[in-house]
């Protein structure tokens, strides 16, 4: 506005008033829009809501471990130690055996093992859907262990199925 | 007001100590929970300075050569890329050479000693299948490239590979003048037709090779290759002057592949 009370537009001819835009805040909109984000954003947690979702439950009842007597059943290391940390421990053993063909691990009792995946953790462990698969499938980890390593119960069954067919 | 020179040095000596000193008392008084874990090689392993091995062509007929090369495959789960176990699995002529996986083959004498042949070669070599392999170079260019340092030279000369830090980017294959490395293009294990369930497979998207049999020599076994040969290959430690390989090498003429690109090959051959 000029001193005369005239409107200009920008090129300095004379104008109407221009006119005051419209509030771009729509209260009502948008409050709807937020109530739709956060239950499309929570509703995974409604519907498992009162659900009780079954814990892992990795069993240690394989034939090879049932054969050995009471007091050896131990694995490499204690089983505190394992579950915390056997993802380390076998990839400290892939690392030593791959690297430096130190084949053998030497536990903290002094105890001999090879140090093998396929040819000594699942010789007893074979029951991988039982064990392995149980928490890893839990917490949603996918180790990429079984691209190359095989999966032996499995295969010896698809063997003993193909001959019986 | 600052502290007096006096105050400075106490402090300073106090503070070098307990760095010193702290990380000694922290093991004694909570010692890690596997102090005595510990690896070693297994029993029996063969160890050597250099593993070399000669390939004596004048023993080495073709039904020996065979029974070498399938010694290896069903040793180490190659796939034969021709032959699926499956037909719904099988692929292009042209498919079948590009993604072979070769660790241990047949060559004729003009693609294994390119440069050394002549318009009037000796009439025997025109006929002779060579068996090639990794060469285990002591200046190994694959070794170089690699970005991920997953393929690597042992102390003891073996060029290996680690599967697991394989990236698959074939700049190996590229640097390797031998071609001894192959490529999965696929998942090999349609391709297998019997296992052996005591040594893994590789995936698609890693490159692999022969290894020497590294996981037969740790158990003191010589490589598959040479226990099927009967004697046409000889396999032992160069850094031995009594071993088998440096007295062959001693006696006979050898011949390398590509000696004059500076790989250093240790895979020598009698013709």
């Amino acid at each position: 506005m000029d001193h005369n009370g005239n409107y200009k537009n920008e090129f300095g001819w004379f104008a109407d008033k221009p006119k005051v835009p419209k509030k771009l805040f729509n209260f009502k909109a948008v409050f709807i829009g937020v109530v739709i984000f956060v239950v499309l954003v929570t509703s995974p947690l409604w519907k498992n809501l009162g659900q009780v979702i079954p814990g892992p439950d990795p069993q240690l009842n394989t034939a090879a471990i049932m054969k050995l007597p009471e007091k050896d059943r131990t694995c490499v290391e204690s089983k505190e130690y394992m579950r915390a940390n056997h993802m380390l421990l076998l990839g400290e053993w892939r690392d030593e055996v791959v690297r430096d063909a130190n084949r053998d691990y030497v536990n903290s009792k002094g105890k001999k093992y090879l140090a093998s995946l396929s040819n000594n953790c699942m010789e007893c462990h074979s029951n991988k859907s039982q064990f392995c698969d149980q928490c890893h499938n839990y917490v949603a980890v996918v180790p990429n262990c079984w691209g190359c390593h095989w999966e032996k119960e499995k295969e010896k069954k698809q063997v003993a199925q193909s001959e019986a067919k | 007001m600052g502290i007096n020179r006096r105050e400075f040095l106490r402090l300073a000596g106090l503070s070098t100590l307990l760095g010193l000193g702290g990380k000694t008392a922290f093991e004694l008084l909570a010692p890690g929970q596997l102090e005595a874990q510990q690896y070693v090689p297994e029993p029996g392993a063969f160890k050597a300075k250099r593993w070399a091995m000669v390939v004596d062509m004048r023993k080495l007929d073709e039904k020996t050569a065979h029974k070498c090369i399938n010694a290896c495959h069903l040793t180490h789960n190659v796939p034969d890329i021709a032959n699926p176990v499956n037909p719904a699995a099988a692929v292009s002529p042209e498919e079948q050479v590009r993604f072979r996986i070769k660790w241990l083959w047949k060559e004729d004498f003009h693609n294994a000693f390119p440069g050394d042949e002549h318009d009037n070669l000796q009439e025997k070599l025109h006929h002779m299948k060579f068996l090639v392999l990794c060469n285990h170079c002591d200046n190994p260019p694959c070794v170089r490239v690699c970005p991920t340092k997953a393929t690597f030279r042992r102390p003891d000369g073996m060029v290996m590979m680690d599967m697991h830090r394989c990236i698959g980017c074939r700049y190996c294959m590229a640097a390797c003048p031998f071609g001894a490395r192959s490529f999965n293009w696929r998942d090999p294990r349609p391709y297998i037709k019997e296992v052996n369930l005591n040594y893994p497979t590789r995936e698609i998207g890693v490159v692999e090779k022969c290894t020497f049999c590294d996981e037969r020599l740790s158990k003191g076994q010589m490589p598959a290759c040479v226990e099927a040969s009967g004697g046409a290959l000889i396999f032992g430690d160069l850094g031995d002057p009594k071993s088998k390989v440096r007295d062959q090498l001693r006696t006979y003429f050898t011949l390398r592949r590509k000696a004059h690109l500076g790989t250093y090959p240790q895979v020598y051959y009698i013709v």
